[in-house]
């Protein structure tokens, strides 16, 4: 088959690898319809996520049919011929983690757990094509995929729903949901997200779908700053205006009640010294993630108010404000996406029109033209929110 | 400070040597009637340096490895007076002859310690724990059956039930050996508490007990094992093995995780990345995280 493969920093490579087969009694084999790359997958491409291997296969989000099951499948769980949406992170549905409905946290589907701890202090579920520090499993940017736990994670898609109306139940719209649901949000609150990538744009939904007052994006690309306002949400140009200047303006001298970080460890900056201070950093290994969202949040939430991270953090990062966030009682919630717990609920919103997925899809590509879609979608190029791919 | 004796005193006699030649290497080299050129002085210092190193680790680490640089650092002492017999001037050449005399003596002290040290076994203690949501019943009911264990434990190759209480274990050592040897149940509190010991005759002297402690807050039981075994080579083995990646209290932690998977959910995890399941003990470089080719899965399989 045909797979999109992590070559080198910087460097994918769609190739000829075998099929997968069956590894694992409660394996199904899912030959896909739909993938997507994500904007974690670009700090895979960028290589600051550690022990990614040549010819590793990418991708974490996608779909399609079911043509083969393991021996432990119960066929009332799930058939071959079932159209399933593959959530993410891998769970086991058994362990401590997964009956408390932490499923990127499941204790048992890391095969690589003692590296993981390593990192982690405890390790994490296993993650499908995102480096072998989440189990080293085959991604879904691909024909076929291997999925573990089919009778598990997987949801099978009601007819009458299109691939691209619930592609995105894989990751970016729970994440985005759980990052809007982490903040508690009430009547009047003022929500701001930094990111007005995809992730970012669900999560402005989202908060809205959950009773925010105000949405505000933050961003400095115009295209998805517009895609943003389009959508019903406040915006601010962080290229152009002062953050926390504006914010204030917003907000009474407030300050935002609500803050959602969706943009994770590879923050650009308004400031370039601070930016090249950071990057500097990075390059150097001195601290492995850029922080300057998250260090932005904190700064601008109001006193008492929830910053809530959804945007990716691998490793170690330095200037953390920890005397704004002690002091002014702000608290933190954070958490890599427990997508099994989000998907039925998500997948109801889809159905009632709450919620239009479809809006952040700006390009489809053949999977074959795989590379320039990361390299569109790193660079922000042709307006680029989105790429879907089809195998 | 090292508790063993001739350790202790072979690093006292590297501070007897040491510390003159680096205070004083002229004195030094006449006393031993090398010559006392600058080379022969430079040369000397440096020997004491050696010395006084050797010493620290000797007293400090107690560690075999000391006594092994120590016959090093005899082996070239004796080559440096070796080559100063041979160009001697014959000035004070009885005084050479005699510390020669006393490096070869000095030598077989070192060698004898580093020998025996080496050989001789160093007991190691190991303790893991993990959480399993399951009954302390069922847990206890899948590790007493053995033969369930080699699905687990990375160097287990075998558990054959050989009597009442008996047992016969067939393991993977370091560097490609098998070590095979019977061992006794000496307790068996069902749903509590499994404990063993090699009997007489064991290669790798061992013993080691599984508890079974319900976990608060209803999340199951709690697995506490320990693990008490002679290392052969001591603490020089222990280090060897570690840098080829054989970690034991790493190998501990990793056969409960997979006993935890077996408990749980029936099975040991595979990826891509990782097919082996327990085999799996050599974590990087992996195999990419693509599906496996039909010679790799029957490599996997045949293993």
């Amino acid at each position: 088959m045909k797979a999109n493969c992590w070559i080198s920093p910087n460097r994918v490579q769609v190739r000829d690898v075998p099929d997968p087969v069956i590894l694992n009694r409660r394996d199904a084999i899912v030959k896909i319809t739909s993938t997507a790359i994500c904007g974690s997958d670009l700090h895979l491409l960028d290589g600051y996520v550690p022990t990614m291997q040549k010819g590793d296969i990418m991708g974490h989000e996608f779909m399609g049919e079911v043509i083969e099951v393991g021996d432990g499948i119960d066929a009332a769980r799930l058939r071959v011929g079932d159209r399933v949406v593959v959530p993410f992170p891998i769970a086991c549905g058994a362990c401590a983690a997964c009956q408390m409905e932490l499923y990127s946290c499941c204790e048992n589907t890391n095969p690589n757990a003692g590296l993981a701890e390593k990192f982690f202090g405890h390790p994490t579920a296993g993650i499908f094509g995102y480096s072998h520090l989440t189990g080293g499993f085959a991604g879904g940017q691909a024909q076929y995929a291997r999925v573990p736990f089919a009778d598990v994670g997987p949801l099978k898609v009601p007819d009458g729903l299109t691939d691209e109306q619930v592609l995105f139940l894989s990751d970016i719209l729970p994440t985005g949901y759980m990052g809007a649901e982490m903040c508690d949000i009430s009547p009047g609150d003022v929500v701001a997200v930094w990111g007005a990538g995809p992730v970012g744009q669900f999560a402005m939904d989202s908060a809205w779908v959950l009773g925010a007052e105000k949405v505000i994006a933050i961003d400095k690309e115009q295209y998805r700053l517009r895609m943003a306002e389009q959508a019903g949400h406040l915006t601010i140009d962080f290229s152009q205006v002062d953050v926390r200047s504006r914010l204030l303006e917003m907000t009474g001298g407030r300050g935002p009640d609500k803050c959602i970080d969706a943009v994770g460890m590879e923050a650009a900056h308004g400031s370039a010294p601070i930016y090249a201070y950071d990057r500097a950093k990075q390059a150097a290994r001195l601290e492995t993630d850029r922080p300057y969202a998250l260090r932005q949040a904190i700064m601008c939430c109001r006193s008492g108010g929830v910053v809530s991270v959804v945007g990716v953090y691998g490793g170690f990062l330095d200037k953390f404000p920890a005397g704004a966030w002690m002091n002014r009682s702000i608290t933190l919630r954070v958490g890599q996406c427990h997508v099994q717990r989000y998907m039925k609920p998500l997948l109801e919103r889809i159905q009632k029109g709450e919620i239009d997925p479809t809006r952040v899809i700006t390009h489809r590509l053949p999977l074959g033209k795989a590379p320039y879609g990361y390299d569109i979608f790193k660079h922000k190029q042709d307006g680029c929110e989105k790429v879907v791919l089809m195998p | 400070m090292t508790d063993d004796n001739l350790m202790r005193a072979l690093g006292w006699a590297s501070v007897g040597l040491g510390v003159p030649p680096v205070l004083a290497p002229g004195e030094f080299v006449r006393a031993i009637g090398t010559g006392d050129g600058s080379r022969q002085r430079v040369t000397i210092a440096l020997v004491g340096v050696r010395e006084l190193a050797a010493a620290a680790g000797l007293l400090v680490q107690g560690s075999p490895v000391w006594l092994w640089a120590r016959v090093g650092g005899d082996l070239m002492d004796l080559g440096l007076l070796a080559r100063a017999l041979k160009n001697h001037d014959g000035r004070g050449l009885g005084r050479t002859v005699a510390a020669f005399a006393g490096v070869v003596g000095i030598t077989g002290v070192d060698v004898y310690g580093a020998v025996t040290r080496t050989r001789q076994k160093t007991p190691m203690d190991l303790t893991a724990a993990v959480t399993v949501a399951r009954s302390q019943r069922e847990v206890y009911d899948l590790w007493r059956r053995l033969e369930n264990l080699p699905q687990f434990m990375a160097h287990v190759d075998e558990v054959r039930t050989t009597g009442q209480s008996r047992t016969h274990w067939r393991a993977s050592a370091p560097f490609g050996r098998t070590v095979e040897w019977d061992a006794e149940i000496t307790d068996d509190r069902p749903g509590e508490r499994i404990a063993w010991r090699s009997v007489d005759g064991a290669p790798i002297e061992n013993e080691g007990d599984v508890r079974f402690v319900p976990a608060p807050g209803a999340r199951g039981t709690e697995i506490h094992v320990t693990l008490h075994y002679s290392m052969p080579a001591g603490k020089l083995g222990e280090a060897v093995a570690r840098y080829f990646g054989e970690d034991p209290h790493q190998q501990l932690d990793d056969d409960l995780r997979r006993f935890k998977q077996l408990a749980e959910i029936g099975e040991v995890v595979r990826s891509e990345g990782a097919p082996g399941g327990k085999r799996a003990r050599r974590e990087f470089p992996q195999h990419p995280a693509r599906p496996l080719g039909r010679e790799e899965l029957a490599e996997e399989a045949g293993v």
